[in-house]
């Protein structure tokens, strides 16, 4: 027995050295041949994807660990969903230590790329798009780890989504790098996730650039550690295209970075520019909820130093405009709802000389309409809380080609 | 009252072929437990005569009380316990099938008035866990092969329907049958298994225990005469739960579709969707009470979009009498206050 079990560890050690590679061609079959090689490969294979346009009617999946599965490029490669008859999402991938790369997705009916428990997972340079530009009858997500310990996002690009071009939900140890979010209604969300670095990326033409959220009623809650730094965060202009049943149909158009009911999140050098709600949004969870897991308030957000220009000078925001008249035109940089979970607890704090101002509710769930504007009065902070070691582990980041 | 006996007397046939499966034809347990990828069905010896759909031995039919519906898909069902082993009963859940142990589903449709073999999906259950394999039937209707891509199918829908019936690839087996990680059977729980039938499989040798179960899940073909509650929710335990509760495929949800499940948001009474984007159709929770129009849940089920429609895999239709058993039921629950809108 005991021999048995050696031999098994011994074959198990070895077949990285026989790693193949499975290469697939566009044309005729490709579908098929795409779905097989998937699916009959072997932990620490490649497959690998030839140039061209890939015509499929039903999702692919995979569920193979330690896959690699690139292309020739996020221009060259294209899995083309255009007439996608089946499945929720253009590729599903249900195993760890995955990796994507160089290859595009275009119109799938539902999500793009969904991984749900998928630990592990690299997505590098590839991209989703929705060609016919923001459409309620788009797909939700582009990019979409959920229920994963271990996300990198690398030189990513998004447009389209109806919901959120990346979305990285109920995960852990994240980071979303060097990626491009464009014309989605949300551009990057992080939702009920920890652990997690937002920094480097272009978020432009949707109606929220990054939203850092924390929702009831999921199985894992608890979203906070979020560090969301040198982003570009500039003319989320695009109004917000999504069903409304969703929570970021509730998100203002014009919206630059937002953060609700989240503990820890320092937001810092970013450049935040002609978003025409607000450039920063620090608000409680609006809506009732029963669930009593969840803590709906910011808890020790800091908004750090951060370069704003041009935001606030057309809001989103029901009865706002004698405010912004108030405010001479345009609304300060930071737009905080004003409610804490306690005096002991600050929801937020401002490094000194951020612009800001406060809706000043007084209770969660309270409606925008018996807001009392004021100026923003904050406790003053230039630096992060500790947050201990976040963001994708360094084993995905030597995953990552050059 | 009389036709509920000439159902029970069609069980009975049906459970009494335990006994009459001819004997000669035995399964191949090599087939089931090695590894490895038969490439046709009948490597597995399931059947005395496949296309005929007859059992071997130790290969028992059974039926589900309420049957997940697939386009119309008449589906045969066949569970094959090996010699010298048992199923062990868990209560009103999932019968614990040993290793060597196998569940067979033929999907069927009619075809210039004959049964077409579509496809016949096999969960093998090995010394490393459970395998789903999909095996296609050829028009002549002679033999099934290993089509671990999948494939679509033109079929006619006993609806009328003509459609490209999609059989799943060996990872979207998975999307159904993965629990925790593991691929797992979703059928054969006991309170979605009738007593009759698990009292012979028991005399049979088959099953260690008759399970007592308080509360079955009630027959579909009752749904008239059970109450609006007792039909829906059968009908959502046997098409959506098996993704729709913790530690499955659309865990990340938060909706828990299961039988056992009574917690009114956990099935989705004021519940708002997480990650459903547009497929929640513009509506704000999953189920309104008194409002099935406003209920997202009956939205996906009344859609064949893909991206929109529930359940994502294995139907191209709408299963209008599955949805009427929703929407009835939805239609009677009390109306209650509209909660707060989104801001």
């Amino acid at each position: 027995m005991r021999m048995t079990c050696m031999t098994a560890l011994a074959l198990c050690a070895a077949s990285p050295a026989y790693a193949a590679t499975h290469e697939v061609a566009a044309g005729d079959g490709a579908a098929e041949r795409l779905q097989e090689a998937l699916i009959m490969s072997e932990p620490g294979d490649e497959v690998v994807l030839g140039p061209g346009r890939f015509e499929l009617e039903d999702g692919l999946s995979l569920d193979v660990d330690g896959v690699t599965v690139r292309g020739a490029g996020m221009n060259a490669t294209v899995l083309d969903f255009t007439g996608q008859k089946g499945a929720g999402e253009g590729l599903l991938v249900t195993s760890d230590n995955v990796t994507l790369r160089d290859f595009a997705i275009e119109n799938p009916q539902g999500d793009g790329i969904k991984s749900k428990d998928a630990d592990g997972i690299v997505y590098q340079r590839v991209r989703v798009t929705w060609t016919d530009g923001p459409k309620s009858t788009n797909g939700a997500y582009g990019i979409y780890p959920v229920e994963s310990t271990g996300v990198l996002i690398e030189g990513c690009e998004v447009s389209g989504a109806s919901d959120a071009g990346i979305y990285v939900g109920q995960s852990e140890k994240i980071t979303v790098r060097n990626s491009i979010a464009r014309e989605n209604v949300a551009g990057i969300e992080i939702e009920n996730s920890r652990d997690a670095i937002v920094e480097r990326n272009l978020a432009t033409g949707n109606t929220g650039g990054i939203l850092v959220f924390d929702l009831p009623n999921l199985p894992k809650m608890g979203g906070g550690n979020v560090v969301v730094r040198e982003n570009l965060v500039s003319s989320n202009t695009t109004a917000n295209f999504a069903p409304k049943g969703n929570i970021v149909g509730g998100v203002p158009r014009g919206t630059g970075i937002m953060v609700m009911a989240n503990e820890k999140v320092w937001v810092a050098n970013n450049m935040i520019a002609d978003n025409p709600t607000a450039g920063i949004v620090v608000v409680t969870y609006t809506k009732p909820f029963d669930d009593p897991r969840y803590n709906p308030y910011p808890r020790d957000v800091v908004i750090g130093p951060n370069l704003a220009h041009g935001n606030g000078k057309d809001p989103d925001l029901p009865g706002i405009a004698p405010v912004v008249q108030a405010f001479g035109g345009k609304l300060p940089t930071l737009l905080w709802d004003g409610l804490t979970q306690d005096a002991n607890t600050p929801a937020l704090y401002a490094a000194a000389g951020t612009p800001g101002w406060s809706l000043n509710l007084t209770k969660q769930g309270q409606s925008v309409a018996d807001a009392n504007p004021g100026p923003l009065n904050v406790p003053s902070a230039d630096n992060p809380v500790d947050m201990g070691d976040i963001g994708a582990p360094a084993s995905l980041e030597a995953r990552l080609a050059t | 009252m009389i036709r509920h006996a000439i159902l029970g007397l069609a069980l009975v046939t049906a459970a009494g072929a335990i006994a009459a499966s001819p004997q000669h034809a035995q399964v191949n347990d090599a087939a089931i437990l090695d590894p490895g990828l038969p490439r046709q069905l009948a490597d597995f010896g399931f059947f005395a005569d496949a296309p005929a759909q007859v059992p071997a031995a130790r290969v028992t039919p059974y039926r589900l009380n309420t049957p997940l519906w697939s386009d119309g898909a008449e589906k045969l069902r066949f569970v094959y316990i090996p010699d010298g082993k048992q199923a062990h009963a868990d209560g009103e859940n999932l019968l614990d099938l040993p290793v060597g142990a196998a569940l067979i589903k033929t999907f069927a449709f009619e075809k210039d008035g004959k049964r077409q073999l579509v496809e016949t999906r096999v969960l093998l259950h090995r010394a490393d866990g459970w395998l789903a394999l999909p095996y296609l039937w050829n028009n002549a209707q002679t033999e099934a092969r290993l089509a671990v891509a999948g494939a679509r199918v033109p079929v006619t829908t006993p609806a009328g329907e003509q459609i490209d019936y999609r059989v799943p690839n060996k990872n979207q087996c998975k999307e159904c049958h993965g629990l925790n990680g593991q691929v797992t059977p979703i059928g054969p729980k006991a309170r979605n298994l009738s007593t009759a039938w698990l009292t012979r499989f028991h005399d049979a040798g088959l099953l260690d225990k008759v399970p007592q179960v308080s509360d079955p899940v009630p027959l579909w073909e009752d749904r008239a005469v059970v109450s609006a509650e007792a039909a829906a929710r059968g009908y959502l335990e046997a098409n959506c739960a098996h993704c729709h509760r913790p530690g499955a495929t659309a865990s990340n949800s938060g909706l828990d579709l299961r039988w056992e499940q009574t917690d009114p948001l956990s099935i989705g009474i004021y519940k708002h969707p997480v990650a459903a984007g547009r497929g929640a159709g513009d509506l704000l929770y999953d189920i309104v009470p008194g409002r099935p129009d406003q209920s997202i849940l009956v939205h996906r089920m009344a859609s064949t979009e893909p991206g929109v429609a529930m359940p994502e895999l294995g139907r191209q239709t709408v299963d209008e009498a599955g949805l009427e058993a929703v929407e009835r039921w939805i239609a009677t629950m009390p109306k209650m206050d509209e909660r707060a809108p989104a801001p």
